[in-house]
């Protein structure tokens, strides 16, 4: 990253100029590749490692889309996160790994704190794709990229971000970045999703769905993952659909502006419904493209480059 | 062999002993304690002159691993590490492979640490078979063969009729029930206290409220029957407050407090660092703030390690796999006297009650041990030396603390039990 990151762990340890600074690059990047030409080799030569620990398609897809086009060489690794007593342990793994001396590794991974685990136990650089819920940086920043290209702000805009807050690094990752740039954030969800003292992080909840959404700028739907609801935080997805699913009626009470995300893959009737997720509100295609324009911006910037001498 | 202890402030609560004296041991037992001892009558001096002198610690809440678990700690390098940490006397908690819970381990166990010759080793004993919370483990058969106490530890007694049971049937030994409380249904898969750390984390958290439950069932429990119940490594505020009410009552209740839960709060998992994963988790700072103020007032007894040895790479791995669970011996009182001495102004008779003359009482060393004619069972400490501990310098066989390479104020000297004398060594002294 800049002088001071060898690794992109989470959105936390950034400040707002180097958030800037990894926006500013995806712009440049995505008008690199506009054209026909959508190489851009200026990691020619550095060997890139995708550690997935756990099942990821579009993240996993958009990194090595990014790697490619940077011109990186590339191994995927895939290893299932171990227990205590069977298989080899996450330490044996990294050192295995660092013997292969990759110059980055891209992990995702069940654990929270695995990223930084990671980090301290190899010479590499890693990003983050997603430690637990804990963080998923680049999530964040292309997030914020299309919210900075949509609504021509990133700075006091009211964003919601609405459904399973507790299991999400998506919302921690985005806390971090929308609340570091001066936006009012607020959570909504059922009281059993959204976790104690969160508030802390400045932000403000609302249960009440409706009332949440009420002058909002941009709402960022999360995935539901089936399984919660036989962990009981919500009787069923049609209940779940009724107080917190993102519907034609709700869009309407939107302001005119608005937006509507969401990080994928989505549940169609659960948390959103199609004609939103398919209407002219919504952001969800572009947010992947862009995807692939901030992992280029990271990558390059961990491998050492700046962005000044990027160019046209 | 003469040894003698020179110009060393004795502090002795049992029996009111708070000044500067001399100590001859001969042969492993107290012969004089007096002014001015002739060093002439001595083969070996102690000069313990700017230290304290006080009866034998104890540490009521440890686990030595053996049987089963000899990679993470033994009997041997256990009872040395409990006596280079100025412990001569610790229990050891019945969680073991095949667990403590029938007289043949309990003989087992207490044959080894009589063999390895360092610190007394008191055993706990299960409190229900194999500590899975059905039947009651053979108590009155294991009592014969030397337990002090029962716990499921490592677990909560599982059910409301069990541990009604048990505290009845305790009675006839006059021996504590200690109560590891926990209500295993909110605390699955969690790591660390639950509060606006783990949420900033994204680790699941253990709430207070899954102690607080299994303290009220307790002392509700225990009023009833009239038994005597023990709180094992407090941690909750609320809890605290439960049990100084049931004291206030008149209900036999002890309790005991960990000095990591006196030292730290949850902002420290801040670095994902398992070493500051245990159970119950190292709490919010109004928490342990409140852990303090039981200590001074006495609701709370004593202080007890919770001495948890783990393999290397049972904590050099991911924070949600790893095993809970800290050393304890060797930092305890660095530790307590860092914390409480020298930063809550808690006199060192306090401390000396809370790591001797109570744990000694709760299980059953109800003697003044520091008088003339008995064993010699002794720790010096010092208040002032500051010491920077140095985990390879222990004799544990694990190395889990989070207090490695911390600058702690106070340290242990010596730990002398019977014809042994220790000098202790935890870390350069400054």
């Amino acid at each position: 990253m800049s002088v001071k990151h060898k690794n992109l762990l989470g959105i936390e340890p950034l400040d707002k100029v180097e958030i800037e600074q990894i926006l500013d690059g995806a712009k440049i990047f995505k008008e690199l590749c506009a054209g026909n030409n959508k190489k851009f080799p200026a990691l020619r030569g550095k060997l890139i490692l995708n550690l997935f620990m756990e099942n990821s398609t579009r993240t996993r897809s958009s990194f090595e889309i990014a790697e490619k086009r940077l011109g990186a060489d590339i191994l995927n690794f895939s290893a299932s996160a171990s227990s205590l007593t069977k298989g080899e342990s996450f330490y044996d793994t990294i050192k295995t790994l660092e013997s292969m001396e990759p110059h980055i590794v891209v992990m995702r991974h069940s654990s929270p704190g695995s990223a930084k685990f990671l980090a301290d136990n190899i010479d590499a650089s890693v990003a983050n794709a997603g430690d637990g819920p804990h963080e998923h940086p680049t999530q964040a920043l292309l997030d914020a990229f299309t919210i900075r290209e949509k609504m021509g702000t990133l700075t006091g805009l009211k964003i919601v971000i609405a459904g399973d807050i507790a299991h999400s690094r998506v919302t921690r990752s985005n806390i971090f970045l929308l609340t570091k740039m001066g936006n009012d954030v607020v959570l909504s969800g059922p009281a059993t999703l959204i976790p104690r003292e969160i508030e802390g992080l400045n932000v403000k909840v609302e249960t009440d769905f409706d009332k949440a959404i009420e002058d909002a700028d941009v709402v960022m739907m999360l995935r539901i993952q089936k399984e919660r609801q036989k962990e009981s935080f919500f009787p069923s997805l049609e209940e779940f659909n009724m107080l917190y699913g993102l519907s034609r009626e709700r869009l309407k009470r939107l302001k005119e502006k608005s937006i509507v995300m969401h990080p994928g893959p989505i549940n169609r009737g659960v948390e959103i419904n199609s004609e939103v997720a398919d209407g002219a509100r919504s952001v969800i295609l572009e947010q992947v493209s862009n995807g692939i324009s901030i992992r280029m911006a990271v990558l390059y910037l961990l491998a050492g480059g700046k962005i000044n001498e990027l160019t046209h | 062999m003469n040894l003698l202890i020179k110009n060393g402030h004795i502090i002795n609560p049992d029996s009111g002993i708070d000044k500067v004296l001399d100590i001859l041991i001969v042969d492993g037992r107290v012969d004089k304690i007096d002014v001015n001892l002739d060093e002439s009558m001595a083969d070996k001096v102690i000069d313990a002159g700017n230290m304290i002198v006080a009866p034998g610690f104890v540490d009521i809440h440890a686990h030595l691993r053996e049987p089963g678990n000899e990679r993470a700690e033994t009997m041997e390098s256990g009872c040395k590490a409990a006596m280079n940490g100025g412990f001569t006397t610790v229990t050891a908690m019945p969680n073991t492979n095949p667990c403590m819970d029938n007289a043949a381990i309990v003989s087992l166990v207490r044959e080894k640490a009589h063999r390895a010759g360092y610190a007394k080793v008191c055993p706990v004993g299960a409190v229900s078979k194999g500590r899975e919370g059905r039947e009651l483990a053979a108590i009155g058969e294991m009592v014969h063969e030397g337990i002090v106490a029962v716990s499921d530890d490592g677990s909560p007694v599982a059910t409301a009729e069990l541990m009604k049971k048990a505290l009845e049937y305790c009675q006839l030994f006059g021996i504590p029930v200690m109560e590891h409380a926990e209500e295993v249904t909110l605390t699955r898969g969690a790591v660390m206290n639950e509060g606006f750390m783990s949420t900033k984390l994204g680790l699941k958290g253990m709430p207070t409220v899954a102690e607080d439950i299994v303290v009220a069932r307790d002392i509700i429990l225990n009023r009833y029957v009239r038994g005597w119940l023990h709180v094992s490594h407090l941690s909750s505020a609320y809890s605290l407050d439960m049990i100084r009410r049931a004291k206030e009552r008149g209900d036999r209740v002890t309790t005991e407090v960990t000095p990591h839960h006196l030292f730290f709060n949850d902002s420290r998992l801040e670095q994902f660092d398992t070493n500051f994963v245990m159970k119950p988790p190292v709490r919010v700072e109004a928490d342990r703030l409140s852990m303090i103020e039981g200590i001074k007032d006495g609701t709370i007894d004593c202080i007890a390690t919770d001495h948890a040895p783990h393999p290397h790479e049972y904590k050099n791995c991911e924070i949600d796999i790893c095993a809970f669970g800290i050393i304890g011996f060797e930092t305890a009182i660095s530790a307590v006297l860092d914390v409480l001495y020298h930063r809550y102004d808690v006199p060192l008779k306090r401390i000396v009650e809370c790591m001797s003359t109570n744990p000694a009482k709760i299980i059953g060393m109800k003697d003044d041990r520091l008088r003339v004619g008995a064993k010699a069972d002794i720790t010096v400490f010092s208040t002032g030396s500051e010491v920077v501990i140095r985990p390879e310098r222990f004799k544990s066989r694990s190395r889990n603390t989070p207090f490695k390479g911390m600058k702690l104020k106070g340290c242990p000297v010596y730990a002398i039990s019977g014809t042994r004398v220790v000098r202790c060594d935890v870390g350069e002294v400054q």
